[in-house]
């Protein structure tokens, strides 16, 4: 009685020992597997655009110089692109500064001022927004925006504005979901400590919610800047596609994404002008680059912190 | 003077505190003792209102700060609050520097003048005897902080707004005997100026510092007077069993 008690015992706790080890090297080889997939898939994407971006430079058909130069008149090949990089910065920036403030405002409502009515009306509709495809976004633009502008400052109505007006509200529902999660994040404990100090409800929000939030606040805009620069079709639909100084709000301009999408069709593989598509493609890669870096540099401050 | 009078709270269905009567007079020390969970924390976050910002909250009764009703609509509970400091259960400090933790109430109170803020941030250190441990680190963050020393620095904080009221939940009870002595001590000395509620469930510690004891059982007040009589000669059977260590 008592032996066979204790074979059990010790089968008992064999046999799971035994099924943990298999599960553990059966799920550990699926996740190493797929980890080098990824990496494979990322490596021979980054080296691709890399070769491809630089190779109008190393064959010695445009100089960085003449690239990062504002002379842009393919038939001559002159391909200056100044102006299309400064188009995307023109957007991106105007985009970011009307949608954050808003965006960051609107999540202080969500979550602070009406949270109730924030949780179950306001959230799920941003969540939607944040869903809907770009290039609706870029139709409505066009049907309702463009015409407008233009009838309101005579002229056709494409132009840097519009880009920017398009892009903010696209990039809107993007700051303000980020912004709420961030500011969700923000512990209970942390308001009632300054509540019970006598602080206002505006003084806990300025001096602990927001302070606390802020590493998430400003990955919140970061992505929305990320969106905004790489976004191509929406864009593309309300600027006018020309490559004019992106200094004015209500001329035609390009934007490095603009620009891409509308030639790549249009352009012979191997040619020039095809070519320095691909450069342009590098440089927003790069972009990207920059926007993650700065992403992780935020957020690690606020681990030390 | 703060007058509790039938005062009862309920958390949603849950009845938390059963017609509660009871005075906390200017310049003593009250302790509340009792089991875990007979609402003593329940009533001290009822005294400064923290309990309005639990949705299940109800309470109805009277709570009285001299002439000042604390549950009536127009009472202003910002300046109420800062009349009432109070030490959470938990300390939890901000995520900022210590200077910052204690320098927040200050400010929010209209103290800008660096050399004020300093003064008071050190004097207060001083009180809450946690001054030689980080006065070359004040402006490292509070959360890298031990459990006592965020608790020491949760007190300092409270009285850097100089309330009138002392809220304590608890402040002892992540501190060794030295700074439990130390927190005692603060107590005492504060007595002379402030109105001090201290939760325990250290008996030798109510025995040492409060003048009146009340003991707490499923949201009632079994009982509550002097320290002295309460734990020399109870008049409840209920008191007399809890601090013989009976039950409980
Ligand atoms: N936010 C809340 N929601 C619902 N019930 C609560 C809430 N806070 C406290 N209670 C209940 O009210 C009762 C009293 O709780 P309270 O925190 O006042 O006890 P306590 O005496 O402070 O206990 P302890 O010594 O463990 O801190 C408990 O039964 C508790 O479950
Ligand atoms: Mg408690």
């Amino acid at each position: 009685m008592k032996e066979r008690g204790n074979t059990s015992l010790a089968e008992k706790l064999q046999t799971p020992a035994r099924r943990i080890f298999w599960t553990e090297w059966r799920g550990r080889s699926i996740t190493y597997v797929s980890v080098w997939i990824v990496i494979l898939i990322l490596l021979s994407l980054l080296w691709f655009i890399t070769s491809k971006g630089l190779q109008p430079f190393l064959n010695g058909e445009i100089t960085l110089s003449q690239f990062f130069s504002t002379n842009w008149s393919p038939q001559d090949n002159k391909f200056g692109s100044l102006y299309i990089m400064l188009g995307s910065f023109m957007v991106t920036i105007g985009a970011t500064l009307i949608s954050a403030p808003l965006g960051i405002s609107a999540a202080i409502f969500m979550t602070e001022i009406a949270p109730k009515w924030g949780k179950k009306v306001l959230q799920p509709a941003t969540e939607i927004l944040v869903g809907i495809p770009s290039v609706v976004y870029g139709f409505i633009g066009l049907t309702l925006l463009v015409p407008f502008i233009g009838k309101l400052i005579g002229g056709i109505g494409f132009g840097l504005l519009s880009g920017i007006l398009v892009l903010s509200i696209m990039i809107l529902p993007t700051i303000i979901s980020i912004s709420v999660d961030a500011i969700e994040a923000v512990p209970q404990k942390y308001r009632e400590g300054s509540y019970a100090l006598g602080a206002t409800r505006w003084q806990t929000i300025w001096k602990i919610v927001l302070k606390t939030a802020l590493p998430g606040l400003m990955t919140a805009v970061v992505l929305g800047m990320a969106r905004a620069f790489g976004e191509a079709l929406a864009v593309q639909m309300v600027i006018g596609n020309v490559p004019n100084a992106p200094f004015h709000f209500f001329i035609s301009i390009h934007t490095l994404t603009s620009m891409i999408t509308q030639n790549m069709g249009n352009t012979v593989p191997g040619e020039t002008f095809n070519q320095i598509l691909w450069s342009m493609a590098l440089v927003l890669l790069l972009m990207t680059l920059v926007f993650i870096l700065v992403i992780r540099l935020i957020t690690r401050r606020r681990d030390v912190s | 003077m703060l007058v509790v009078d039938q005062f009862n709270v309920y958390y949603g269905e849950k009845h938390a505190l059963n017609n509660i009567s009871i005075t906390f007079s200017s310049k003593t020390v009250t302790a509340l003792i009792g089991p875990s969970g007979c609402g003593k924390s329940t009533l001290l976050r009822s005294l400064n209102r923290m309990n309005d910002y639990i949705p299940m909250f109800r309470a109805d009764g009277s709570i009285r700060l001299g002439k000042t009703e604390i549950y009536d609509s127009k009472t202003d509970v910002v300046s109420l609050r800062k009349r009432m400091g109070m030490v959470f259960q938990q300390p939890i400090p901000f995520p900022l520097s210590i200077y910052d933790n204690i320098a927040y109430g200050p400010r929010i109170h209209g103290i800008k003048q660096k050399k004020q803020l300093d003064a008071i941030v050190e004097k207060t250190l001083h009180q809450a005897h946690l001054w030689d441990e980080v006065k070359d680190r004040l402006h490292a963050s509070a959360l890298g902080l031990s459990g006592g020393q965020q608790q020491r620095l949760v007190i300092a904080r409270v009285l850097a707004v100089e309330p009138e009221i002392l809220l304590l939940d608890e402040p002892a009870s992540a501190l060794d005997p030295i700074s439990t002595e130390h927190i005692e001590q603060l107590i005492l000395s504060l007595k002379e100026n402030y109105t001090i509620i201290v939760v325990t469930h250290n008996m030798q510690q109510a025995k040492r510092i409060s003048d009146q004891t009340a003991f707490f059982l499923h949201g009632e007040i079994v009982e509550a007077k002097e320290t002295d009589i309460l734990f020399q000669s109870p008049n409840d059977q209920r008191t007399e069993r809890y601090l013989s260590g009976q039950f409980g």
